[in-house]
């Protein structure tokens, strides 16, 4: 137990060391977990530890990653992607796979190595680009939504790699393979079984299991969900969502197929369900601490003896590889018809390795497809390329976006216009917003916690997602990063300002649209940023005072008029109270403030009752048919030639 | 028999003298449609289908109105600009209005010596009211000459007044049961309107 621990001690300070100084120097996590690992290398060589089972038990953040990227992949979006993916995501797989292969076999490689080296680097990092890209703000260019897709493709390309790696396996490596230790413990009484099944059996077996991802993930999960949404405790859901996700990866394992592809489909299959965004928002800390300390043991297990040795050799295979990756790239923008920067942007930021090249590399080696010797070569290639990366960015900020400045101004920032808008909170108030702007074509992303209310709505139809939207991670989940607007809706006032002042304080370019409970509240809410406050039942009260005139037999139009008065008067009030309001007194003992209320409150109803000028004399004020004398005056004064002669 | 409908478009009433004057007594009508804009729609959004509908259902469409910088009321002109649709009352296919009445009663503040080359509104009342004149005529309905008070704003409540309202509703009845004589009168108040024999 204390081993354990201490050896998360030493885990979490080295990343939480590197990590940080890694970023503040525009290298990336990636680079600092893997940094972090390189200097854990030589303590956890004092140690003894393992490095490589914890690299098998942090390949579970892979599983967590793919059952993420299939949460955010609804089938309908896919499609709408599909020649980018296909065609531009396809052939960079394909091509650089292809090409890689046919020079490793050159290089005297059996076909078998070959093609699983041509596997492992034909991906780009994921992670780093992604980040990357997000970070300065280029994904929505034409080129990042091309990397974007090349991205997707590959991460979706990794499933059928992990499926069909195994068959390359070379019976001369199983020795080395069993060497790195793959068997799954306690399980071995189902497993003997599952062994004796006959070749019908297996595959039936297979196919159930798959059937049952689909099944369960179609039809159980919102009951299981509704019933652990009602204990209302977060905690819960989060082990709910790591059920999901665990299952999967024991299920498959024990049928013999890719955990990664298990999660991948759950992932879709959940895609359209209502508590997408809680489980992205649950899983995410696990995804990243996960793949964190997977870096990490790459790092961990990079053999510098081997680097020191073959220096020239790596760094040369290296610089190859980021030139290779570049050309195919740099033709497939040409054949796509980028544009200026953008087809810079795309071949620079994908022209290194990835992690996945790291779990490739991993369960290549385990499964005795490649041999240890060149496995380490390619690892620390694939490190390289990536230490490399923050590289190429530079140059494409310092040398080539520059040259492009100009172009890049003229295109309009269409794409912002597709940012969602988020509702959080669809009761009685959201739910009215949430309507008009669907009617108006607006895609909205709701977010609220009753879940009896989400079952409601789901039956009448409305996209709606469980959660609770004061959460930060829920509401990045929801894409506040990208959303036009935010509409916060929620009962609570406290919970409604602190919602407001977080979006407000870290995401300025979002407008928020808040609900008010009273007067007090709206002089929060402007103390914390907001612009755009709505108190919750004004509107209704004034229309209520409308209806009460025009049923004392008002006419229409003046009971309109009246009311339309009274809010400009209590908005007028409301403003000039506005610089006395202080949050921190209660407002019945700031004198000043319950001072000026009462001035104000005596002006109005001197005003209203009275029948003041201004207040009746309105048509009166308007145009009224000059007299003859005014018109002599007016003469004078313009056309005095004309008097005299007349 | 003509299908008579009055539009009052006067969005201060609380503050009217002649136009109030005029509704009270034209109430005494019988068999006549009357449709008071402002209530009707206090805070606009015309219901286009519904007024072309009243329209269609009748043959003399009267306007009343209080002048408004030579103009209708707000409300008023909305309600043009949006019921006398194309392919309803001009265009191709628009010929539900052919054949009609129109004929404006508006109160002007202006006393009636203004309206003309030498006064300080420097046209005559026609003038100034052609657009509405060439409205009808685009829509192919016949334009009477208008119902008009001059000097509205400082005319006597008890003699000027009471009277144009009480030749407002015989106006009213006479469209009504079609006897109304312009001959070729360019415009029409109280004590030059001429109408025929009453028909009962
Ligand atoms: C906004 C406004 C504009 C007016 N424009 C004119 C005008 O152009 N010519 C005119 O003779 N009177 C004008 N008047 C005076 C009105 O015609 C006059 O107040 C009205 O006929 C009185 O009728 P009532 O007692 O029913 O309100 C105007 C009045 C207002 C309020």
């Amino acid at each position: 137990m204390t081993e354990l621990l201490e050896l998360a001690l030493l885990f979490l300070v080295a990343g939480v060391i590197a990590v940080p100084v890694a970023a503040r120097l525009g290298l990336g996590s990636v680079l600092g977990y893997l940094i972090a690992g390189i200097a854990l290398s030589p303590v956890l060589g004092v140690l003894d530890v393992d490095v490589v089972e914890i690299q098998h038990f942090a390949e579970f953040g892979v599983v967590v990653m793919l059952f993420l990227i299939g949460l955010e992949l609804e089938p309908k979006v896919l499609w709408q992607m599909r020649t980018k993916l296909l065609g531009l995501g396809g052939l960079q797989v394909l091509g650089t796979l292809g090409i890689v292969m046919a020079i490793a076999m050159a290089l005297g490689q059996p076909w078998k190595i070959s093609l699983a080296i041509g596997a492992v680097l034909s991906l780009s990092s994921t992670a780093i680009v992604l980040q990357t890209l997000t970070e300065k703000g280029l994904l929505r260019s034409d080129g990042g939504q091309s990397s974007f897709s090349v991205l997707l493709t590959q991460d979706i390309a990794v499933i059928p790699m992990l499926a069909f790696l195994p068959l390359l396996a070379m019976p001369e490596l199983m020795g080395e393979a069993a060497a790195h230790g793959d068997d799954h413990g306690g399980l071995s009484a189902l497993d003997a079984w599952i062994e004796g099944l006959s070749g019908w059996g297996r595959a039936g077996l297979t196919l159930g299991a798959i059937a049952a991802v689909i099944l369960v993930g179609n039809f159980l999960t919102r009951p299981v969900f509704g019933f652990v949404a009602r204990a209302n405790l977060r905690e819960l859901f989060t082990a709910t969502a790591l059920t999901i996700v665990v299952g999967i990866t024991v299920l498959m394992t024990l049928v013999g197929l890719s955990p990664a592809l298990g999660s991948f489909l759950a992932g879709v299959v959940l895609a359209n369900s209502e508590y997408r965004h809680e489980l992205e928002a649950d899983l995410e800390p696990f995804r990243g601490l996960l793949l964190g300390l997977f870096f990490i043991t790459v790092g961990a297990g990079i053999d510098f003896g081997m680097l020191s040795e073959n220096l020239l050799v790596i760094v040369g295979l290296t610089l190859g590889l980021i030139a290779l990756k570049f050309a195919i790239l740099w033709g497939l923008a040409l054949l796509f018809k980028m544009q200026g920067a953008d087809k810079w942007l795309f071949a620079l930021s994908l022209a290194q390795a990835g992690e996945f090249g790291f779990v490739l590399l991993s369960f290549a080696t385990g499964n005795a497809i490649l041999p240890d010797a060149i496995a380490d070569r390619l690892l620390l290639i694939v490190a390289l390329s990536m230490l490399l990366t923050p590289l190429l960015f530079l140059a494409y900020d310092k040398l080539i976006a520059p040259r492009f400045s100009a172009a890049q101004e003229l295109e309009p920032d269409e794409i912002d216009a597709d940012g969602p808008v988020i509702i959080a909170g669809h009761g009685r108030f959201g739910g009215v917003i949430n309507r008009i702007l669907t009617s108006a074509g607006y895609k909205t992303v709701v977010l609220d916690n009753a879940i009896g209310h989400l079952e409601v709505l789901r039956a009448f139809g409305f996209r709606v997602f469980y959660g609770d939207p004061t959460r930060p991670d829920l509401l990045h989940a929801a894409g506040i990063d990208q959303a036009r607007l935010i509409v916060v809706a929620i009962d609570d006032p406290h919970q409604t300002t602190e919602l407001v002042r977080y979006i407000v304080d870290h995401f300025p370019h979002v407008h928020v649209t808040a609900r008010a409970r009273d007067r007090n509240h709206v002089y929060e809410l402007w103390a914390a940023g907001c612009r755009d406050i709505i108190r919750d039942t004004f509107d209704s009260a004034v229309r209520g005072g409308r209806s009460a005139l025009e049923a004392l037999e008002w006419h229409p139009f003046d009971a309109e008029r009246k009311v339309k008065d009274f809010v400009a008067r209590d908005q007028h009030a409301m403003r000039r109270m506005a610089d006395l309001y202080d949050p921190d007194t209660p407002s019945h003992e700031n004198s000043a403030y319950v001072q000026r209320a009462r001035e104000l409150m005596r002006e109005q109803d001197e005003a209203m009752q009275q029948d003041s000028p201004d207040y009746t004399d309105w048509i009166g004020r308007a145009w009224t048919p000059p007299r003859p004398r005014d018109i002599e005056a007016n003469e004078e004064e313009t056309e005095p030639s004309k008097k005299a002669s007349s | 028999m003509s299908d008579v409908i009055v539009y009052l478009a006067h969005p201060g009433q609380r503050y009217s003298k002649v136009n109030r004057a005029m509704v009270r007594e034209a109430a005494k009508v019988g068999g006549i449609t009357r449709v008071d804009l402002y209530a009707d729609y206090p805070r606009y959004g015309i219901d286009v289908e519904r007024e072309q509908d009243r329209l269609i259902d009748h043959d003399t469409i009267v306007l009343q109105f209080p002048f408004f910088w030579y103009s209708v009321p707000a409300l008023l002109k909305d309600w043009i600009d949006l019921v006398l649709e194309h392919g309803f009352a001009y265009g191709e296919g628009g010929t539900q209005l052919a054949g009609k009445r129109m004929i404006l009663a508006l109160t002007a503040g202006g006393p009636e010596g203004s309206y003309s080359e030498s006064g300080y509104n420097r046209f005559g009342l026609r003038t100034l009211l052609t657009p509405l004149e060439q409205t009808a005529h685009l829509c192919k309905m016949e334009f009477l000459p208008p119902y008009v008070l001059y000097g509205s704003i400082e005319a006597d409540r008890d003699t000027d007044v009471a009277e144009h309202a009480r030749g407002y509703a015989a106006l009213l009845e006479a469209l009504r049961d079609d006897r109304l004589q312009t001959g070729n009168a360019d415009i029409l108040t109280a004590d030059t309107l001429r109408l025929g024999e009453a028909a009962s």
